[in-house]
């Protein structure tokens, strides 16, 4: 009933799927990119194709993916390589928190299909939407994530087997893509705080690189970056009034 | 073509807990909303996780109290120049793995 109403009132400037799709392409060049690096990295870290496809379908998440990487290089128990994964993709939650209020005309089953697909570039996407008062709608969002949900594979199963040929990845700096992802991503982070909060923001990291250079000398660097980033985000919550 | 069996659990336990934080708040939007301090606890995570895993990327793991590989260093500098000049993802990624090559090229 309510989805109905909704349509009815909107149904002349409904987002096709296929606008979706399209909304897509911008952040494509990004998902190839990492996706192909993902790829490269979990080839170098003994993984197969079949394995490095299938943590791109299951856990589909670029960050999760390296970092997945990099803790099974490190013998890393399941455990930890788990949680770990669990705390790195915590924004999800918040990303997700946001956009849900957005499709609650839908059913339940379709509020999973695109919960379960969302990134931050299609978080990007459709926030940035949302933000110019232009309507989103389910066909519109599925358009947009299936898009970057298939890439994302293909450009993991294509640096997965590119990675089998380049026998050092080392030599060419590709497991350096890691940091810079990160680097990068850091900064959209803050470029999307009010200057006000920015001095704030920039203490915050300066704690997280203190206590990760002090942290490190005792305990293994996969339990420090835990550490550090709860309680980093602890003092944040304790200092912002 | 193969898959090793304490790999496959370990995707789908990673799985399982990226797929839940995705749709959970899809699932409970309606009935139940965060308590404000959780909200804002998360929205510093983040930052801090990306700060954290840049400052690992550079400290070496071995029987030494505090060692720190100076090569990706001098790699983040420019890297970082260019993020917060570009502010795209792509590029950053592109010119970080250059970046990085010229410094193992050139020490």
């Amino acid at each position: 009933m309510n989805e109905l109403s909704y349509e009815m009132t909107s149904e002349e400037h409904l987002p096709t799927f296929s606008q979706g799709v399209k909304d897509c392409i911008p952040t494509l060049i990004g998902y190839i990119s990492i996706g192909i690096a993902a790829g490269i990295v979990g080839a170098s870290s003994n993984l197969s194709i079949l394995e490095v496809t299938l943590l791109s379908v299951l856990v589909y998440a670029g960050a999760s993916q390296f970092i997945i990487c990099a803790l099974l290089v490190s013998g890393s128990p399941i455990s930890v390589i788990v949680f770990t994964t669990f705390i790195v993709n915590l924004r999800n939650f918040l990303l997700c928190m946001t956009l849900a209020p957005h499709f609650t005309n839908y059913s339940l089953m379709k509020n999973i299909g695109i919960g379960a697909l969302v990134t931050d570039e299609s978080f990007g996407v459709a926030i940035n939407k949302i933000a110019k008062r232009e309507i989103i709608n389910a066909q519109w969002m599925n358009g947009l994530n299936v898009t970057a949900y298939i890439f994302w594979i293909l450009s993991c199963m294509l640096g997965a087997v590119f990675g089998k040929w380049i026998s050092n990845p080392e030599v060419f700096g590709l497991d350096f893509s890691l940091t810079a992802m990160f680097l990068a991503l850091l900064v959209l982070q803050l470029q999307n705080i009010d200057y006000g909060k920015l001095k704030f923001y920039l203490s915050l990291i300066v704690y997280v690189v203190l206590l990760m250079l002090v942290l490190c000398m005792f305990v293994p660097s996969y339990i420090a970056i835990i550490l550090s980033t709860i309680i980093v985000a602890t003092i944040g919550v304790v200092k912002d009034k | 073509m193969s898959i090793n069996l304490s790999i496959l659990f370990i995707i789908l336990g990673c799985a399982i807990v990226t797929f839940i934080p995705r749709i959970i708040p899809f699932i409970v939007i309606r009935n139940i909303k965060l308590p404000k301090i959780v909200v804002k606890w998360l929205s510093y995570i983040p930052i801090c996780i990306f700060a954290a895993l840049i400052v690992d990327s550079f400290i070496i793991d071995d029987e030494s109290l505090l060692s720190i590989d100076w090569s990706v260093l001098a790699a983040i500098i420019p890297t970082l120049i260019v993020a917060i000049w570009t502010k795209s993802l792509a590029v950053t990624v592109i010119v970080g793995i250059v970046c990085m090559a010229t410094v193992r090229f050139l020490f």
